[in-house]
């Protein structure tokens, strides 16, 4: 069973986002990590290859260059073999564009199981699994709290607003997991040392057999408008010399508003 | 000698940093509180393979470059002083057994140290002989099974915790501590071994300082480190490598007490601004990182010259944990001075490193020990005889 774990390098969730003149995020400009969100798929499969269930994990990114950090990065944490894809021509692609890279390059890698992570720091639109599974015409199995790899199938249990699902599909197949697979290791410093020594192949489109001219631009969305949230007006404060008349003036602050 | 920090070098840092915050400086002010031994910082430091760092590959270590050493400490220290001792420790123990041991005693005891499964203290102090190494009382008796170690150690780092011991006593007492001392093994699990009391401190509170005592002690010939008589020479050895790692702690230490106060003064507001707008306040923070930064790239400086097997290894290290020491102490003073009132409280940090820096003026040498090693290197560069107290000199 051969597991590959898509994964992105994103901006560090507390760093200042700098954004160019046509909207895109200044990705030089600021610190990268792997995506918090697919930390957890590397953990689900990193799991499933300790017990046995897998017996290969790679990685796969789409990115820059500099994404071979964050491919580094995972392989420290565990996992085979990591595969980058990057091309100039992919600057600024969109969720239609990834899939069509990603599905190209795991036409290739002919994984058991693509595994993601529910969705992407930075950008956040949730649709590069099911687009990847739609492309290559594979079962999805979205949202997974877990996922397990036996020999009826794959199973995800699915977290809903009063209970579980449990939904199975045979191998190969797209899966994406949440947060509550339980935390992501660190990269120990063996793991670390090691990394060095594994794959990391790097391909261009060209490599996969994708004409540049035939993904237009790398998206067929665009952003027109990137905002910083509505300040609130400034919290009112209370200030009164004792602590009776600072309660009678909230009290009365609270009365006025019906809330008491 | 030449250093370069590398791309594996900041990518460690990095590594290390992530850990330190997220996991441990989220529990230095309860270790700081309790007094207890954190371990399960332990468990997690041995898990990511961050006691190994200093060990061979063939013992199960990582091997790590100095500059990477002192970078895991730093890193290590600037979130918590008490934690960064668990690597520190486990390389000081571990030194004499590396520098005098042999292959057989280096494959029984090197993996289970490298894997951090067995914990390690140095046991050279006594409560007469601290500085003054070579006035040690401890006495290894030999007969026909091998040796009977009886007498007592103090300020034992790890004493009360440590699975093994590597241990410093009088062979024969009649050629003093100079030539007279030898070095063994002693597992704690041996008969006659307590550590009866561990000290209240002022700082490093979750680090256990014990006394240890020796009731006639068996201790087989196969654990003896080196030849008789060696151990003033193995400990001397062990001290001028260990102590750069105290100097890597101490900046961490400060670090740690620049970072605290920037984040404070950066929120802080006074007189309608904050506190880090008062060109004072930003003098302060230039002057503390500057020293820090002088402080760590000394550290860097030796440690290169510790892995180049310099002759002046001593001199080096002893400069390095000199200042770095010495800028800890001033640094985590000036951080408390910039949290103001709050800087003075346990709800903030700086008030516990302050008080952790203190001990890197004090321990593996006071910082007047390191200045009489530096002096003496500078005097025989210089081709001027050194007069005085032989003793004071040849001391840690």
């Amino acid at each position: 069973m051969k597991i590959v774990v898509c994964i992105k390098q994103v901006p560090a969730t507390t760093a200042e986002k700098r954004y160019t003149a046509d909207h895109r995020l200044d990705r030089a400009a600021t610190e990268a990590i792997i995506n918090p969100l697919d930390e957890y798929a590397i953990e689900q499969a990193l799991r499933l290859q300790e017990a046995g269930a897998a017996d290969l994990v790679g990685y796969l990114s789409m990115g820059p260059q500099s994404a071979a950090e964050a491919l580094r990065r995972a392989l420290a944490m565990g996992g085979d073999e990591a595969v980058l894809v990057t091309d100039p021509a992919l600057a600024g692609a969109d969720e239609w564009a990834t899939a069509t890279v990603l599905a190209a390059a795991l036409d290739r890698l002919a994984p058991d199981v693509t595994l993601m992570g529910m969705a992407s720091d930075d950008a956040r639109g949730s649709l590069v699994p099911g687009a990847v599974a739609a492309k290559r015409g594979l079962p999805l199995l979205s949202y997974g709290a877990e996922l397990q790899l036996g020999p009826q199938g794959a199973r995800i249990r699915r977290l809903t607003a009063s209970g579980h699902d449990i939904v199975g599909a045979q191998p190969p197949l797209v899966a994406s997991v949440t947060d509550q697979v339980g935390e992501p290791r660190y990269a120990s410093l063996k793991g670390i040392m090691g990394a060095k020594r594994k794959p990391l192949e790097t391909w261009s489109l060209a490599d996969l057999g994708i004409d540049a001219e035939a993904l237009r631009g790398g998206a067929l969305t665009r952003v027109v408008e990137v905002r910083a949230p509505e300040r609130k007006p400034p919290a009112e404060r209370i200030e009164a010399a004792t602590a009776e008349e600072a309660a009678s003036r909230i009290a009365d602050w609270m009365q006025a508003r019906r809330l008491i | 000698m030449t250093y370069r920090p590398t791309r594996e070098h900041d990518e460690l840092r990095a590594v290390v940093r992530q850990l330190a915050e997220e996991r441990i400086a989220t529990r230095a002010a309860e270790i700081d509180a309790t007094a207890e031994f954190p371990w399960d910082l332990k468990q997690l430091l041995a898990q990511q393979d961050l006691l190994g760092a200093s060990f061979e590959e063939r013992y199960g270590g990582t091997a790590l470059d100095g500059v990477a050493q002192a970078i895991l400490v730093e890193e290590i220290a600037r979130a918590d002083a008490t934690t960064s001792l668990i690597p520190i420790v486990q390389k000081l123990g571990s030194l004499p057994i590396v520098i005098a041991g042999n292959d057989e005693q280096k494959e029984r005891y090197l993996p289970r140290l490298a894997s951090g499964e067995w914990l390690i203290a140095f046991a050279l102090t006594e409560a007469a002989a601290g500085s003054d190494v070579a006035s040690n009382r401890m006495r290894a008796r030999r007969d026909a099974d091998g040796y009977l170690l009886t007498g007592s150690k103090r300020f034992i780092t790890h004493g009360s915790v440590a699975d093994l011991l590597t241990v410093f006593a009088l062979t024969d007492p009649a050629l003093g501590g100079r030539k007279g001392m030898s070095a063994f093994v002693v597992e704690t699990s041996r008969p006659g071994f307590a550590a009866p009391r561990v000290e209240h401190k002022m700082g490093i509170r979750g680090s256990p300082t014990a006394e240890l005592t020796f009731d006639e002690v068996r201790v087989p010939e196969a654990n003896r480190l080196g030849a008789e008589g060696e151990g003033f020479r193995i400990a001397m050895s062990t001290l001028d490598v260990s102590r750069l790692a105290i100097a890597a702690q101490a900046v961490g230490i400060a670090q740690g007490a620049i970072d605290a106060a920037l984040s404070y003064a950066a929120d802080r507001q006074q007189f309608g601004q904050r506190v880090v707008d008062f060109e004072a306040i930003q003098f302060m923070l230039a002057d503390m990182q500057s020293r820090t930064e002088a402080a760590r790239q000394l550290t860097y400086a030796a440690a290169a010259q510790v892995d180049a097997g310099s002759r002046e290894v001593a001199y080096w290290t002893s400069c390095a944990k000199l200042i770095a020491g010495d800028t800890a102490m001033s640094v985590t003073t000036d951080a408390v001075q910039i949290l103001g009132g709050y800087g003075y409280i346990t709800e903030y940090p700086v008030e516990r490193m302050m008080r952790d820096a203190k001990i890197t003026q004090l321990y593996e040498g006071t910082q007047q020990i390191q200045r009489l090693v530096v002096a003496r290197q500078l005097l025989q560069r210089a081709g001027v005889p050194a007069r005085g107290n032989e003793r004071e000199r040849e001391a840690p």
